[in-house]
């Protein structure tokens, strides 16, 4: 019999929910609503963390709940609960209905949902090929254990972390959908020190829908690169603050791009009236060596979806092509508020939040140039080997973190430096982006902004900045 | 189910599975938010959230838990299942238990019962306040930030072994950022947040005044010269800085080897004597305040600083008992549990002899840099190192004249810092997260782009 067939008061994972689903958004679109969307997850988390030679923490942790987020006009209401019933359900689509003040107006159609688009089927057995607590404890151990090279490295921290949703998109345009979404990251970090000196190594590593990939993980290459860094950074100098040429290098190097100038380019931004770039759309806002890209499809990377939070299959976002803004990302209600197509960009951190335009995969396309084409080419600068977090104020103006630099002296790296910041804005430096390494390669990370914290991979090749303010002491 | 029958079905679910040892923190809340754009409402909000985290004890009184949103009773069953195959893996090298003061009375401060206003009252309030604001000053474009909340929650602890606490309260929150353009200029922002019991007890017209006078503070600007600047840092920013590094008060930092201050740092001397700290989570103007922490803890007030000396850390149960001392109320329940400062309070001891009391933020017309707000502290501070490098909203004092800093870093070392302190202002400010005055501070770097 096929599940659609039963009819449930409650919503029931892995099962057709069909029925209940097309009966609240009839009862929204009945009260008066433009559009309904039912966002449902099912969550099962755990984390793991090993210090030193123990594992001193095993967080597992699952939950359930669903937002439903009703529009009238440009207006929308947003309603979260973990009252998965018929009952809790209804009760959240009148509470946003209330809260739009909708009374008795026009009525929108809704002709049912379409076909169930199923994404989950491959993936539903993804749950029993992660690794167990006692696997990923194993190898975080002997992750720690390769951190400890020398004496002068006091703490040593590997953690990993598995989130898999399972989640359930349906709207009064018909979108039905379901997807199985799984992320993984693993992080080692170290802190040296040697009499009055003190330095720290990080790196992360993610995934998304690779069940297999902390298996394959190459700790020992990991736990070299980490500890090389603290070290290189344990004796460093602090940077002489000024105007100076950096070359920011490839993979994580792109969170500049996408704090400072990606972000400028969701339509939230545009909303907000807080872009400079919302009327460049084919002009020219960046330097002709640069191409942007941002997408949701390369396999496995920390970013990549099957489909987006409100159930459009994400695509492939030219943003700036040859320095010329082509794109911007957008969601449902983005196209709605400025007329800019949705890009499957339609994200959030979970049910508790209204899905916003989110970056995905952002990165710029690789040049023609070698790395050390882009070094020689500087008399006195800085690389900028590994960066730090970094934000950006309201006016657009970012400052980053450099957390491992070296000084550039006649084409050649030379000193390690610590204590920089990169400041800048993003249309005075974008177009002082002058040349692309061949490089290309991505970084993982997390995206905190209006809908929540979401899972983004960053990137680029390295690429030289003509002029930047590094701040120093 | 209320947090009385929540503590029974865990009671008879842990019996069932034989599970002698447990407690569980529990959080229910109702919020409701809106935000506005240009008189239209943008979006408004409701959610309903509860979570509960549960601990379990072992046969080897080894500790494993569980977080979950489902608070069902077959929810509250896995949890308990999941928690117990997690102590498999819990810690054999630092064996957690109850707080000894789990069951020792607390203080919960009488505050009046506020009742939901309501989304359709929020919104006509942030509309309001909104219009306001765009017409205070003929540069101020847009409010690109706003949002007006109410929150009401039900904290909860309790444990195998009976101790049982609730706490219900509600806040309210008002933020303004304001946007202001002018021809030929950058456009400038800055704002206010202000912070209640309920909606109505907010202070609406000064959180406008204050975002409206900021921004426009800020339309004159200029860049500055790289160089070292005698620092006034405003209340806020000032514990910005001592929040970001709390590690050094911070018992489970030290244990970690994450903070600068070690097992033998009580008693060293980090600042002026003129300086006190305290860490004061009950203080009558906290309205965020908790009367116990995630361990059942009670709250209470902790010297952290006494006349520039390190006088006490903050505590877990567990780093209480490896210190040898008490918990302190300053534990967040986890896998590993936490610990993290409630509210900060800095005050001028009583030896404050060597201050340069002339150094007065709103009568010294020597040159300065007055720092009113430090951004992007997640990013410039690197507190196991003791270094910060972050930007910051301010402006130059010279000559008589005040400008606003167009872009610029303060970069440095806490220790030296607090070393460097040069007057304590005599005047307190609340803000959101502590009570401080102005603090001054001598020789600091700032990068700009002069």
């Amino acid at each position: 019999m096929l599940s659609s067939q039963i009819k449930s008061n409650e919503i029931v994972f892995g099962s057709c929910n069909k029925d209940l689903l097309e009966e609240i958004i009839f009862y929204g679109i009945g009260l008066g609503a433009d559009f309904v969307e039912i966002f449902i997850e099912n969550t099962d988390n755990s984390s793991v963390l090993a210090e030193e030679d123990f594992i001193t923490s095993v967080s597992p942790s699952f939950g359930r709940g669903a937002g439903i987020r009703i529009f009238k006009g440009k207006k929308d209401g947003f309603v979260s609960t973990n009252d998965l019933t018929k009952h809790g359900l209804m009760r959240s689509v009148s509470q946003a209905i209330e809260m739009l003040d909708i009374t008795n107006t026009k009525r929108e159609l809704f002709n049912g949902l379409n076909k169930h688009r199923d994404y989950s089927l491959s993936k539903k057995k993804w749950i029993n090929e992660v690794p167990s607590i006692n696997e990923i404890s194993e190898k975080l151990l002997v992750s720690t254990k390769s951190l400890k090279k020398n004496n002068k490295i006091i703490t040593r921290k590997g953690s990993y972390s598995r989130n898999l949703q399972e989640v359930i998109i349906a709207s009064s345009d018909g979108t039905y959908v379901s997807d199985i979404r799984l992320h993984q990251t693993v992080g080692l970090n170290v802190i040296a020190s040697d009499a009055q000196y003190r330095s720290s190594g990080s790196r992360r590593f993610g995934s998304s829908g690779m069940p297999n990939e902390f298996r394959l993980w190459d700790h020992e290459k990991a736990a070299n690169d980490v500890f090389e860094s603290s070290m290189n950074m344990l004796y460093a100098d602090y940077v002489d603050a000024g105007q100076m040429p950096v070359v920011l290098a490839n993979k994580f190097g792109g969170v500049i791009f996408h704090e400072a100038c990606g972000h400028l380019l969701e339509t939230t931004q545009i909303e907000r009236g807080t872009t400079p770039f919302e009327n460049k759309l084919n002009e020219k806002i960046a330097h002709e060596s640069v191409t942007a890209i941002d997408e949701g499809k390369s396999e496995g990377s920390f970013g990549s979806l099957s489909v987006d939070d409100e159930g459009m299959e994400p695509e492939k976002s030219v943003l700036i092509k040859d320095g010329i803004l082509k794109k911007f990302i957008s969601d449902r209600a983005g196209e709605l508020r400025t007329g800019h197509k949705r890009t499957g960009s339609g994200r959030r951190q979970n049910y508790s939040f209204a899905a916003a335009s989110r970056m995905r995969n952002t990165y710029i396309a690789k040049g023609e140039h070698s790395k050390e084409d882009l070094i020689n080419s500087i008399s006195e600068g800085l690389y900028c080997k590994s960066m730090g977090g970094g934000s950006v104020g309201a006016t657009g103006q970012f400052n980053f973190a450099v957390e491992e630099g070296y000084l550039i002296k006649n084409g050649k790296l030379t000193s390690p430096v610590k204590g920089a910041t990169l400041i800048g804005e993003a249309k005075e430096v974008m177009p002082k982006i002058s040349m692309c390494g061949n490089d290309l390669e991505l970084a993982p990370g997390f995206c905190g902004s209006i809908s929540g914290s979401v899972n983004v991979t960053v990137g680029q090749p390295h690429i030289k900045v003509d002029s930047i303010t590094v701040g120093g002491r | 189910m209320n947090s009385r029958e929540i503590t029974t079905q865990i009671s008879k679910a842990a019996d069932f599975l034989n599970l002698k040892k447990w407690d569980y923190g529990a959080s229910f809340s109702n919020d409701y938010s809106v935000q506005v754009d240009k008189g239209e409402a943008k979006q408004l909000k409701a959610s309903q959230k509860q979570i509960l985290t549960i601990r379990v004890w072992n046969q080897f009184n080894l500790v494993g838990i569980t977080t979950t949103s489902d608070i069902s009773e077959s929810g509250i069953k896995k949890a308990l299942k999941q928690a117990n195959i997690a102590s498999d893996f819990g810690n054999k090298n630092e064996s957690t238990e109850f707080s000894p003061l789990a069951k020792d009375p607390i203080k919960v401060k009488e505050v009046k019962k506020r009742n939901p206003v309501g989304i359709k009252k929020l919104l006509t309030v942030l509309r309001e306040a909104e219009v306001k604001l765009l017409e205070s000053h003929e540069s101020i474009k847009s409010v690109p930030y706003n949002g007006l909340s109410e929150s009401f929650f039900e904290r909860v602890y309790a444990n195998s072994e009976g101790a049982f606490r609730s706490y219900s309260k509600s806040q309210a929150a008002l933020y303004l950022y304001a946007r202001a353009e002018e021809k030929n200029k950058k456009p400038r922002s800055s704002g206010s947040v202000k912070l209640g019991y309920g909606a109505d007890d907010i202070d609406i017209e000064s959180c406008i005044k204050e975002a409206s006078n900021k921004t426009i503070s800020h339309l004159n600007y200029s860049s500055i010269k790289t160089d070292k600047y005698l620092i006034c840092f405003s209340p806020e920013s000032f514990l910005t800085i001592i929040n970001a590094f709390s590690s050094m008060f911070n018992a489970r930092s030290i244990l970690d080897g994450v903070s600068l201050s070690n097992k033998n740092s009580i008693g060293e001397q980090l600042s002026t004597e003129a300086l006190n700290i305290y860490d004061d989570g009950l203080h009558e103007k906290n309205i965020s305040s908790s009367p116990f922490d995630g361990e059942g803890t009670p709250t209470k007030r902790l010297c952290l600083i006494n006349r520039g000396r390190i006088e006490n850390f903050i505590h877990s149960e567990s780093t209480a008992r490896i210190f040898k001392t008490t918990p302190t109320g300053h534990a967040g329940l986890g896998s590993k549990v936490s610990v993290s400062p409630d509210w900060i309070v800095v005050e001028k001891s009583d030896e404050n002899f060597d201050l340069k009391t002339s150094l007065d933020h709103s009568t010294y017309e020597g040159e300065f840099v007055y720092i009113e707000e430090l951004n992007a502290i997640h990013a410039g501070v690197r507190a196991s190192q003791g270094s910060f490098s972050l930007p910051f909203d301010g402006w130059l004092y010279k000559n008589g004249k005040k400008i606003s800093i167009e872009s610029a870093t303060v970069a440095g070392d806490i220790k030296y810092l607090l070393k460097n302190i040069v007057n304590i202002e005599s005047s307190q400010e609340v803000t959101t997260s502590g009570i401080s005055p102005h603090i001054w501070v001598d020789e600091l770097s700032i990068t700009g782009d002069a």
